[in-house]
């Protein structure tokens, strides 16, 4: 591969003055933009030399219209010299380390080659710093005793000297300073880091100001026929008008004072100019009080040039909107509103083979009535490029005139593939490509079972969509971005993409245990599949109907010659696993696409763990790894549906028994808790190795709390079941877990904050509902209470103090891992794996001699392992393999 | 203390081979790329100093891979900028 072409070097300078007015087309001496009619002053700052934005008007340099004209620059000439805002830094630099008098480094010749070194051998010679400067306050060329320069932001510069025991301060002008500047020799520049050449000191402070040209600050006409004119002409019309004023004033000779009153008003406008936010400056504002935007601004921050402008841009061809569940629609497709299929469009180029085709589409026109209809078009476009908007008008003319070579802006209509995503787009899951289906409503649907890659829920979160306009781009997104394409996370190797919530549930329903389902039943948890017949039942009932088990159904959904072994969600990771006989049902075994023993939950289908999906992703394909999910969400939908799923406040009841338990686990906490105190009291603790008494103790305390809670949760879970649906979501994976269900009907426990039991408030105690000094388990966040019974309001208070911790933890981290984010994408944004297995950055360069260096693609491995040994052994012998 | 460590010889340190020419040509020739496409590494580095590598030098790391279980990367020995 050859390399693209070298930078040999970049040079950074200075604009001289002669630079600037060698660019320069036009002096500008007028303050004012356009005369009564409209037209522009020449020499004003809308000078038709500079450019031309108006329609019709031709630019004076260049002789071409307003939208060839690149615009050219113009100058003004200041009365006197101001500091550039941006260079007040090297300035001071400057000023520290030369003499005042002669101008020369502070520094003999000899102490300058120690540092430099004495020949240019060396490719980064070193660089003379401020730190190098010795403290003595004598030039060693010319003995002249030296002053402190003190600098005051945003531009004052002055001397310090002392007199009769007084410090005085005197203010060095502009002037004074560029004329010093100008007198620092050549090598001296050299030793600091400057190449004299293209960046002489002095010309960082401004004599002449270029004028941009007038393309790059366009005024605008507003509704009711008024100028408006751009910030930046706002600005330049301040600086010309206090220069003519200056001017004047020099011209007649006015008082000294008069005379810096107005050069400290020119500086002021020519650095709010350059820089409106720069510190010990108050922001120039627009009439209406807004802060103008100027030069800087333009280019900062996030809507800056760099950030907003060029790494980023705004695009066509694109909709958003909010989203909305459809657990009807395969996860390969997308729903998309017709008031947005009817907006966006695909261009066709018109063909002898398809003329007939879009002739129609031209014929059905912009508006698709409903979303049954074929779809029309929008727009054509003739060969010598000019676009038509179809109208009810001109449909039939257009089409009359339609030919091959034209293009036909077609609308979106089912099967078109497009570009699905949801910011923030942290990894490349986060943009997928969808299949169209054309819906009622005006939201985005999308089965649930794609949203753990978007992170998406339907709380409110808007999507985008973006249409590839090419047969390229179309390609590309069916291969590499499709759904079915990133079903595989590259981060684990795993699937991402799976069951959640309700799919786990009903999935868990319909295989916990065994079952025996009627024809009836079986054919309503069946009726979403795309089955040809059922299989043979295997079982009878009492009538001699026939009888299908719940994971026999589940078996129709897999492929048939999958086999597998491994433990659900819900095992108990007992010493010795009963297998078959487990209490639990967790020991799932299939064989050929049977399903023999075990529970399907979020182990085999969930969305970051299922096994089923990434064995069936291994060994037969994408496709059907999809058509298994959508089949999985339907079954498990009507499962849920056959059982009816809820959860209510009464779900939580304990009995009599039960409370009556929870209250003494507790109170034998909390007088344990007492007791542990005492013994802390009485000196009788042991300290435990590298723990202070007090920190034994809070750990003793934290311990027993702990253990009281866990106590009340296994109690709870005792008397709630598995009818409970509380414990099926947490047993099976689908969400919540025993600590939540815990906290809801037993006891809700120990607050924290930084892990330690709460210590803050006031003197000596939490809350004054304590005593000073009070170390029991209430008084420092232990919550008796669980959600169902209700908080008492000094534990609400606690509860609020730990939940604080938690949002602010989140909120702090997301806006670190942001700029992380940023950063890393920064750097590795131009590299990419070669063909022959490197990873190389633009240029060529070698960063990996093999991807990873083991040339696994993480995304096609099964959990980062090249090949799925276990999984194919298994298959083979269609037993356990350990 | 007058003992010097040998860095190679801790075990973190993976091994560092300086190439002689046909190598680096065979090298060069196998990934397509010219000396400068290379990955750098520090003529004062721990471990090059401790193979006496030399600017210009290119040097085989052969390290302990978790993925790859042995793994070779070639680095071109360049003098440390200053500052």
């Amino acid at each position: 591969m050859t390399s693209p072409k070298r930078v040999g070097k970049i040079e950074f300078g200075l604009l001289s003055p002669k630079e600037i007015r060698k660019m320069s087309v036009r002096k500008i001496i007028w303050a004012d933009t356009y005369d009564d009619d409209g037209f522009p002053y020449p020499q004003g700052l809308m000078d038709l030399s500079l450019g031309v934005i108006d329609p019709g008007l031709r630019c004076k340099t260049c002789d071409q219209k307003a939208a060839d004209c690149p615009g050219h620059f113009g100058h003004i000439e200041l009365a006197k010299p101001v500091i550039h805002v941006g260079y007040t830094r090297l300035i001071r630099k400057l000023l520290r380390v030369t003499c005042r008098s002669c101008s020369r480094l502070l520094m003999t010749a000899e102490d300058v080659e120690k540092i430099v070194g004495t020949e240019e051998s060396d490719l980064t010679s070193e660089v003379v710093s401020e730190k190098d400067i010795k403290k003595e306050r004598v030039c060693p060329h010319c003995g002249e005793q030296q002053l402190k320069i003190n600098f005051e932001k945003p531009t004052t510069f002055s001397e310090v000297f002392v007199e009769d025991g007084r410090k005085i301060e005197h203010k060095l002008t502009p002037a004074d300073i560029r004329a010093r500047l100008e007198k620092i020799p050549d090598e001296d520049l050299r030793a600091l880091g400057i190449n004299p050449d293209v960046a002489r000191p002095e010309w960082t402070i401004l004599t002449v100001l270029p004028v941009p040209p007038v393309t790059m600050r366009p005024s605008i006409i507003l509704e009711n026929g008024q100028r408006s004119e751009d910030d930046l002409t706002h600005k330049l019309v301040d600086i010309i008008r206090i220069n003519q004023r200056f001017k004047e004033n020099q011209d007649a000779g006015a008082p000294q004072l008069i005379i810096e009153d107005l050069w400290e008003l020119l500086q002021y406008h020519v650095t709010t100019y350059l820089d409106n936010e720069v510190a010990g400056c108050p922001p120039a504002r627009h009439r209406s009080g807004r802060p103008l935007k100027t030069l800087s601004q333009r280019l900062k921050g996030k809507e800056g040039r760099f950030r907003g402008s060029l790494s980023g841009k705004r695009v066509n061809f694109s909709a958003r909107t909010v989203i909305s569940p459809d657990p009807n629609l395969s996860i390969t497709e997308v729903g998309i509103p017709l008031a947005i299929a009817n907006e966006m469009t695909i261009p066709v180029r018109v063909t002898p083979f398809n003329i007939e085709e879009m002739r129609q589409y031209v014929l059905n026109g912009p508006e698709r009535p409903k979303i049954g209809s074929p779809c029309g078009a929008n727009y054509v476009i003739r060969p010598d490029n000019r676009r038509l908007r179809l109208s009810e008008a001109n449909l039939e003319t257009v089409a009359e005139m339609l030919e091959p070579g034209w293009t036909v802006e077609r609308q979106i209509k089912d099967g078109d593939i497009v570009l699905f995503n949801r910011q923030p787009s942290l990894h490349r899951m986060s943009i997928m490509a969808h299949r169209v289906v054309v819906m009622d409503g005006k939201t985005f649907r999308l089965n649930p079972a794609v949203c753990p890659p978007y992170n998406a829920d339907f709380d409110g979160d808007e999507m985008n969509l973006h249409i590839p306009q090419t047969e390229e781009a179309r390609a590309e997104a069916e291969i590499l971005i499709a759904v079915q394409a990133n079903i595989l996370s590259p981060r684990t190797g795993g699937p991402i993409i799976g069951g959640i919530h309700d799919h786990i549930s009903g999935i868990f329903l319909l295989t916990h245990t065994i079952r025996h389902f009627d024809r009836a039943t079986t054919l309503y948890l069946t009726r979403n599949l795309p089955l040809d017949h059922l299989p043979e039942p295997a079982d009878k009932d009492g009538d001699g109907n026939a009888l299908w088990t719940n994971k026999q159904v589940f078996s129709l959904i897999l492929p048939d010659d999958l086999n597998m072994v491994f433990r659900a969600s819900s095992c108990q990771n007992c010493e010795t696993c009963r297998r078959e006989l487990c209490e639990n049902d967790a020991y799932v075994r299939i064989v050929d696409g049977n399903l023999l023993s075990g529970t399907i939950d979020k182990k085999a289908i969930g969305a970051f763990d299922g096994q089923i999906l990434h064995r069936i992703i291994r060994q037969h394909g994408m496709k059907r790894a999809a058509r298994f999910i959508d089949d999985v969400t339907k079954l498990s939908i009507q499962a849920i549906m056959l059982v009816g799923f809820s959860f209510g406040i009464d779900d939580e009841d304990l009995s009599k028994t039960e409370t009556g338990q929870i209250t003494e686990v507790l109170n034998n906490a909390i007088t344990d808790v007492e007791r542990r105190i005492r013994i802390y009291n009485e000196g009788q603790l042991e300290p435990m190795p590298g723990r202070t008494l007090e920190e034994t103790l809070e750990m003793q305390i934290m311990q027993v709390l702990g253990k009281a809670r866990d106590r009340t949760g296994e109690i709870a879970g005792q008397h709630l079941g598995m009818d409970n649906s509380a414990v099926v979501m947490a047993v099976s994976g689908a969400r919540g877990s025993m600590l939540n269900l815990t906290q809801m009907a037993g006891c809700l426990g120990q607050q924290s904050v930084r892990g330690e039991r709460i210590m803050r408030g006031y003197e000596d105690r939490t809350l004054p509902h304590f005593r000073r000094g009070e170390r029991g388990a209430e008084a420092h966040g232990f919550i008796i209470n669980s959600y169902k019974s209700g908080l008492s309001p000094t534990e609400f208070f606690f509860h609020a103090i730990g939940g604080r911790e938690g949002l602010v933890d989140t909120a702090v981290r997301t806006s670190q891992s942001g700029y992380l984010q940023r950063r890393m994408i920064n750097a590795l944004q131009d590299l990419k794996v070669a063909y022959d297995g490197t990873v190389r950055t633009t240029g060529g360069r070698i960063i990996q001699f093999r991807y990873g260096e083991d040339g696994t693609d993480p995304a096609r491995s099964s959990y980062g392992a090249p090949v799925d040994v276990k999984g194919i052994v298994e298959s083979v012998l269609k037993e356990e393999v350990k | 203390m007058g003992t010097s460590l040998n860095v190679l010889k801790h075990e973190m340190v993976p091994d560092h081979q300086i190439m002689s020419e046909d190598e680096v040509a065979e090298l060069l020739a196998t990934y397509r790329i010219s000396l400068e496409q290379l990955p750098k590494i520090y003529h004062d580095d721990p471990a090059v100093k401790t193979i006496n590598g030399e600017v210009g030098n290119v040097i085989r790391i052969i390290r302990e891979s978790r993925t790859a279980g042995r793994a070779e990367a070639y680095r071109i020995v360049v003098k440390r900028p200053k500052k």
